[in-house]
């Protein structure tokens, strides 16, 4: 029983550790990025109560103050609060792009590693699908979508999630493929274990890192898309605050007060830095260890 | 080892075949044997003479591509190969466990050791999470795991391959199932680890009165702790009976051949041979009419194109495939062997 005792030591660090550091046992990078999309999403959460004014509350008084301690990113031409718009804006774009980055994410895998599984008809049906869906061209089927439904925040709910599914699909497919090989796989099979249960319990927390490591760069692309719409104006309608409509009021003011569209901009590009620092964080953090 | 009890399973002329795209693959070929209650089970052979296929024919867990073409699987008076996806599922959680070759990728990677072994305790007997997992600690302290408590929240990467195939082996015993088939548990750990691990195959198999069946190319390992051994050859069970009866008195020339090519102390420092059996096993595509070990025998006969590989008894509980019977009354003590030509 040497051997064992022997094992004892380094064997109880690592787990101390794993225990300590929790889910997040990440790179310092990792936690970088977690504390960025903490805040943006606690600042979303937070707006009503902690945003100093109204996010149409407007103060003729004030058009295009620049930033001070009374207003932080200054005001807009109609005296509006860009600090406080910032927020409400936040608030509405990071609750949308949640919501068209994970249900999708959860279907997607679902569907990917079920086929995977099973492989054969089931296989090659779904493989056509996806690579129907991916081919389409993203931009365009959102806004065919609003010319249906009409702009708002309707069609980005409805059109993004129609094809964001299929990449995830195809991760967790391919995942799967190798995977079910696994005599791990074999080995839940000679316990009992249902199909379901081998499938959904035991494979795919093993093929969910790639699809949340996709997911990070997933919610950049959402949250520029729903920028985008917004500043075209297919997005929320006035006077909901969007980051998008709150850099394009802004844009024709550019070269006198520039802090309209740019603060709000760098937010954006904050949400993307912490985001893509997660995801790196994530594909060579504490998992590695898992999947040796 | 008394040919008393009934057996509490049966295999009888299994036959499996792959449908691969080049042709079709005879990988077992009518292999028959009979396991009886407790008793421990060698299963030898050279790699691809099917060990492995017998054991997952048990199981019906056949490998893609494989299908099992005839013959008869019985566990306790039940056809296995009859059963439904239903019968299936229950049988394999509560009747029969497998341990497989490779520890290090037979846990799951991602899930606690405890929550593991826990597991099939809540899905195969319905108990409370928090009973399970007191059970499943009694379970690794059972299979040698010490401090199991702090063990049982570890994860398998900060286990060692004798320590995961331990807890292979509290899985896969968990539901206190009358037989045990263990596929070559031991190929992938060093000396020391294997001897542990055969030690506590033993002692699980005297404590619960399991049945083991143990696949393994090593006659040493197989001598070390079966009470019977079945040998294999080219997808036919050739020869089965006590360890006495096979080492003593071996009647099929494959197993002789197998038995003479283990090194041992006696020859060290003479510079013999170490006697091989020429030839190499038959191709699973091939279809031999008669004895398949026929091409490599030396003592082959005309007759053997036309047997039928079926095992003849030779005494009490020795049984053989070969007619011939070449070594009939030949002694086969270590003094005589020698000095045996080779």
């Amino acid at each position: 029983m040497s051997t064992i005792d022997v094992l004892e030591q380094p064997a109880g660090v690592a787990e101390r550790r794993s225990r300590l550091a929790g889910v997040l046992g990440l790179s310092r990078e990792a936690k970088i990025g977690v504390v960025i999309l903490a805040v943006l999403f606690l600042a979303g959460l937070l707006a009503p109560w902690i945003a100093p004014y109204g996010q149409n509350q407007l103060n003729f008084t004030d058009i295009y103050a620049p930033p001070s301690w009374a207003h932080l990113m200054g005001t807009d031409g109609a005296g509006r609060d860009v600090f406080s718009r910032t927020l409400f804006a936040l608030r509405l774009d990071l609750a949308i792009v949640l919501l068209v980055t994970y249900p999708p994410l959860v279907l997607g895998v679902f569907v990917g590693a079920v086929a995977g599984y099973f492989g054969g008809i089931y296989d090659a049906t779904l493989a056509r699908i996806v690579d129907v869906t991916i081919a389409m061209p993203f931009m365009v089927l959102v806004i065919a979508v609003i010319a249906i439904v009409g702009p708002g925040v309707k069609g980005i709910l409805i059109g993004v999630p129609l094809v964001a599914w299929a990449l995830y699909a195809r991760l967790a497919r391919s995942e799967m493929l190798v995977l079910r090989e696994q005599p791990f796989m074999l080995a839940t099979v000679a316990l009992g274990y249902s199909t379901p249960r081998t499938i959904l319990r035991h494979a795919v927390p093993n093929l969910m890192r790639s699809s949340l490591i996709y997911s990070t760069l997933d919610m950049v692309a959402n949250l520029l898309l729903l920028s985008g719409l917004a500043y075209l104006g297919l997005g929320a309608q006035p006077p909901n605050a969007e980051l998008g409509s709150i850099i394009a009021d802004g844009q024709s003011a550019m070269l006198t007060a520039w802090w309209v569209s740019t603060l709000p901009g760098l937010v954006v590009v904050l949400f993307g830095v912490g985001a893509l620092l997660l995801g790196d964080g994530l594909s060579d953090g504490k998992l590695r260890g898992a999947l040796q | 080892m008394s040919a008393s009890p009934e057996p509490v399973l049966t295999i009888e002329g299994l036959r499996v075949e792959f449908d691969m795209p080049f042709g079709r693959l005879v990988a077992l070929r009518g292999a028959s044997l009979s396991i009886r209650p407790g008793e421990i089970v060698g299963l030898v052979g050279e790699t691809g003479s099917g060990k492995t296929l017998v054991c997952r024919s048990v199981m019906r867990l056949m490998p893609p591509r494989g299908r099992i073409v005839d013959g008869r699987i019985t566990f306790d008076g039940r056809d296995v190969l009859a059963m439904s996806t239903r019968e299936l599922r229950d049988f394999r959680a509560h009747d029969v466990g497998m341990v497989f070759q490779d520890p290090f990728s037979t846990l799951n990677p991602v899930l606690r050791i405890g929550n593991q072994v826990a597991e099939t305790l809540r899905v195969n007997f319905g108990l409370k999470k928090a009973d399970a997992q007191a059970q499943a600690v009694e379970l690794l302290r059972d299979v040698g795991i010490s401090d199991p408590e702090r063990r049982a929240l570890s994860y398998p990467h900060e286990f060692s391959g004798g320590m995961r195939q331990r807890v292979m082996i509290a899985l896969a015993t968990a539901s206190q199932p009358r037989l045990l088939l263990a596929d070559e548990p031991t190929t992938a750990l060093d000396v020391t680890t294997q001897a542990q691990i055969l030690d506590l195959l033993v002692k699980l198999s005297a404590a619960r009165g399991m049945a083991v069946v143990l696949v393994s190319h090593d006659f040493g390992v197989i001598a070390q702790v079966c009470d019977r051994v079945a040998v294999m050859y080219g997808g036919h069970i050739v020869e089965t009976g006590t360890i006495e009866q096979i080492h003593d008195g071996a009647q099929h020339p494959y197993t002789r051949g197998l038995l003479d090519s283990i090194p041992r102390l006696e020859s060290a420092g003479r510079s013999t041979r170490l006697p091989v059996i020429p030839g190499v096993p038959p191709e699973p595509t091939q279809s031999l009419a008669g004895c398949v070990f026929r091409p490599r025998c030396r003592y082959a006969q005309p007759d053997c194109e036309t047997v039928s590989m079926v095992l003849e008894p030779v005494s009490a509980g020795h049984e053989t495939a070969c007619p011939v019977r070449p070594f009939a009354g030949a002694d086969r003590s270590f003094a005589a062997r020698a000095g045996a030509p080779t």
